[in-house]
């Protein structure tokens, strides 16, 4: 029962949530349709890389305030780079930006590991200078993106012998988010790596005692989650064809969604299902307010409401379990 | 004998500051052999297992294996050597099921199935969170693990200490047999019946240095212990009879325990504490004193039995409910006691204006007045009050103590108290528990340094294995008498030993 909760439970709980809020969304506004979807998922795409990337560093018992700004930074870096290229560069750019991401995620491992000072205060560091590099790329919103990049997250995909009602709600921006999480999770959670990054985040001396190199799994968690935010920075170049150097509120909505996601801040325990399924979440909420025609302000004290009485309530049942 | 070692560790050396936890430390393991590595407290066991299983370098020293020089510097370099280590704390992870942790240190499933069978634990599910596994068989999954790996030397720490019994055969079994195939076990422990039963020899550690090793056969317990204590041997016996004898007149005691039981690790405990005595705490490390300490003070739940204060039976749920029977904790961690960056006055003053009946606001002339008499009384150096972290260690302990004095606290339980802490300051503070004892105050005294039960005991309550097994007064409390009670070895047989001064009720609870 305990183990049910710890693990599948809470995603397969967070599904039915989500799903009675798609219900609840038909009921109040008959015509929400594909269009609808698409726009949410495209909504959600730098929100999902930003929670991937907060996700990975939690669970390896750290956390990441830097996020934010390094979307900010790879997305000016992409937009920068783009503008008045050919759509042929365009392709040495994507790697070249993610290359970037995992590089500066792995400076704020290495910083951490290296200096000692906690990882609150050095991502909290590399949040301005990130930021302050950013307004040195590009100083105000400008640059361009290729359009095959563009393309990428707009419309849907016509699978030959689907009919088209399916594939209508299958934008491509959920494809491209399914894909670029799962080339890098899948793998890493079969891997060993990926077993020490859980590891050091549930009992440091455990994991140390059993072999695992502490510092440098530590530093390749920042860098996998540098590497999640530069994917979140080409979205933002990718969704808006410009790049703009002032991070957007992703910071604290990736704290939120990885704690409503089942990924308990302190480390070892979660995944990357939860996260990604409570930021579709809590963004329909905010569709779903926004069509009740609800003040914006009122709206931010339900989201956080509700926030809090998931994790109450999740915590419960497991407790419930735990003593059964 | 011509064989060569197995593990041949030399000249190892740590410092830990300006403090030598290990001078010259030598441990030599012979193939097929079960080598027990014995010591007191302090005496750089721990420190020469960290070294032996790469947690912290070694300064001097070097460390052969099949004769071939090693420079360990991690677990997982110590384990590709061919050492594998059992530690006291199971070093599963928590959060990742068996299977997992199996991946995580690379080790063969099927060889580990076979183990854990062997070693009595029939119906284990790989897919089991290690979380949710009781801590005994976490111990033998531990060790299951390492033998999958089929290391050329296994170091087990205190392996069967948190076993029950039929677990522990098993265990005792198994590594016999690992002998019986050429392999070693450094074995540490410090229950003699396992280590004669098990260990062709031990290697004795005092004051960071190895100063003997024996072969173990019938009466070697004596020859152990003579060499843990060393030249000590002799000044404990020449020391005199300390002036201040128990004068237990009293008939109801100010602290009683009744049978306590706590977790795993405590479990049977009883005696008195009476009005003007200071009790005195034996035990190696890990027999439960911790536990006893903790629930005395009202931070742990005792499982079974109860506490009694002046007569009545109490059932503490808080700390605070301790403060208010009267009943202080001074901890060994002065960080755990101190707020380290308030100031000498906020600290002295924070049990008797932290009580919800004081809230409001604050007497400041009687505060006033009340710290500063307290810090007379205790001389503390003041000169850096504004903040207690820039105190030395001994003025710092001074202030744990002195907050209680000033909130008038009845009992005291002290936990190793003196520790890192220089003589003068250590003198005082044996000084003023005397003289809270004069006053009629009663002091519990856990110590690690066995030479302070004479200095300021009555009488000292030895806990083995979670059990009281002797009470001692002091004037027969050597080191020598603490030393074999707390191994759990009957006492000696001398003039001295009358029991007269053991009350007759906690007599037949000690035996």
């Amino acid at each position: 029962m305990t183990a049910f909760f710890r693990g599948k439970g809470w995603v397969t709980g967070l599904f039915i949530l989500l799903a009675l809020l798609f219900v609840f969304t038909r009921v109040i506004q008959p015509n929400y349709g594909a269009n609808d979807f698409g726009s949410l998922v495209r909504a959600v795409l730098p929100f999902a890389f930003a929670v991937a990337a907060q996700a990975v560093v939690v669970i390896a018992g750290g956390i990441d305030l830097s996020v934010a700004s390094m979307m900010a930074l790879t997305s000016v870096i992409a937009a920068a780079m783009m503008d008045g290229a050919s759509e042929e560069f365009a392709l040495l750019v994507v790697p070249f930006v993610l290359a970037t991401g995992f590089a500066l995620g792995a400076l704020n491992g290495i910083l951490i590991v290296v200096t000692r000072v906690p990882d609150i205060v050095v991502t909290l560091a590399m949040l301005f200078v990130l930021q302050g590099a950013a307004l040195l790329v590009l100083g105000a919103p400008g640059g361009s993106a290729a359009d095959w990049l563009k393309e990428l997250v707009v419309g849907t995909v016509a699978v030959p012998g689907v009919p088209e009602a399916v594939t209508d709600w299958i934008p491509k921006g959920l494809i491209l988010l399914l894909f670029c999480l799962g080339i890098v999770w899948i793998p890493l959670r079969r891997s060993w790596l990926g077993l020490s990054i859980y590891a050091i985040g549930s009992n440091q001396l455990a994991a140390f005692r059993s072999g695992v190199p502490v510092a440098r799994t530590r530093i390749l968690a920042y860098a996998i989650a540098g590497l999640f935010g530069a994917m979140g920075g080409l979205t933002l170049t990718m969704s808006t064809g410009i790049g703009a150097p002032i991070p957007g509120p992703y910071l604290l909505a990736s704290v939120a969604s990885v704690v409503l996601g089942g990924v308990v801040l302190g480390g070892g325990r979660g995944g990357l299902v939860g996260p990604i399924v409570a930021v579709f979440l809590l963004r329909l909420v905010r569709t779903d307010l926004t069509l009740l025609a609800i003040d914006p302000n009122v709206a931010a004290i339900v989201e956080g409401t509700i926030m809090v009485v998931v994790v109450m309530l999740g915590a419960f049942l497991a407790m419930r379990g735990r003593t059964r | 004998m011509t064989t060569s070692p197995l593990l041949d560790a030399t000249g190892v050396a740590k410092n830990y500051g300006a403090v030598a936890a290990l001078r010259s430390a030598s441990l030599s393991v012979l193939p097929g052999e079960v080598h027990a590595l014995m010591g007191a407290n302090g005496a750089g066991k721990s420190t020469l297992v960290k070294i032996l299983t790469g947690a912290v370098p070694a300064d001097a020293g070097s460390i052969l294996i099949r004769g071939e020089a090693h420079d360990i510097r991690s677990p997982a370099q110590a384990r590709r050597a061919g050492l594998v280590s059992v530690y006291q704390e199971p070093a599963l992870i928590p959060d990742l099921d068996v299977a997992s942790n199996l991946r995580l240190t690379r080790t063969p499933v099927e060889p580990f199935r076979q183990w854990v069978r062997e070693l009595g634990v029939p119906d284990l599910d790989l897919r089991d969170i290690a979380r949710d596994i009781p801590l005994a068989i976490l111990r033998v999954l531990d060790l299951a693990r390492a033998l999958a790996i089929e290391p050329d030397v296994l170091l087990l720490d205190e392996m069967t200490a948190a076993l029950p019994a039929d677990l522990a055969e098993k265990v005792l079994d198994v590594v016999r047999r690992q002998s019986q195939a050429g392999r070693s076990v450094i074995f540490i422990s410090h229950r003699f019946l396992e280590i004669a039963a098990l260990c062709d020899r031990a290697t004795v550690l005092r004051d960071g240095e190895t100063v003997g090793v024996v072969d173990i056969e019938p009466g070697v317990e004596e020859r152990i212990v003579e060499l843990m204590l060393g030249a000590r041997l002799e000044k404990a016996r020449a020391a005199v009879a300390p002036e201040h004898e128990a004068s237990r007149t009293g008939t109801q005691p100010r602290l009683g325990v009744r049978n306590l039981r706590v977790g795993a690790k405590l479990q049977d405990v009883s005696f008195d504490l009476h009005n003007g005595e200071v009790l005195g705490v034996v035990a190696l490390e890990g027999q439960g004193q911790d536990q006893l300490f903790g629930a005395l003070s009202g931070s742990v739940r005792p499982s079974e039995g109860h506490i009694e204060v002046d007569g009545r039976a109490v059932e503490f749920t808080h700390p605070a409910d301790a403060v208010k029977a009267g009943i202080a904790y001074v901890p060994g961690d002065r960080a755990e006691a101190l707020l380290m960056q308030q100031s000498v006055q906020h600290n002295i003053a924070l049990p008797f204006s932290a009580s919800p009946r004081n809230w409001g606001p604050i007497g400041m002339r009687k505060e006033r007045e009340t710290v500063r008499s307290a810090i007379e009384r205790l001389q503390i150096d003041t000169r850096a009050q504004g903040e207690v972290q820039r105190l030395s260690g001994g003025n710092q302990q001074k202030v744990t103590i002195a907050r209680w004095i000033a909130a008038d606290a009845r009992t005291i339980l002290c936990f190793d108290p003196t520790r890192g802490i220089d003589v003068r300051t250590k003198k005082e503070i044996y000084q003023l528990l005397r003289e809270l004892a004069a006053q009629g105050k009663s002091v519990l005294f856990y110590t690690s340094e066995l030479e302070e039960v004479q200095l300021v005991c009555d009488r000292a309550v030895v806990i083995f294995g979670g059990r009281v097994v002797d009470f001692i007064p002091a004037s027969i409390a050597d080191e020598a008498t603490l030393t074999r009670a707390s191994y759990g070895l009957p006492r000696e047989i001398g003039p001295a030993a009358a029991p007269s001064a053991v009350p007759a009720s906690e007599q037949s609870s000690a035996s």
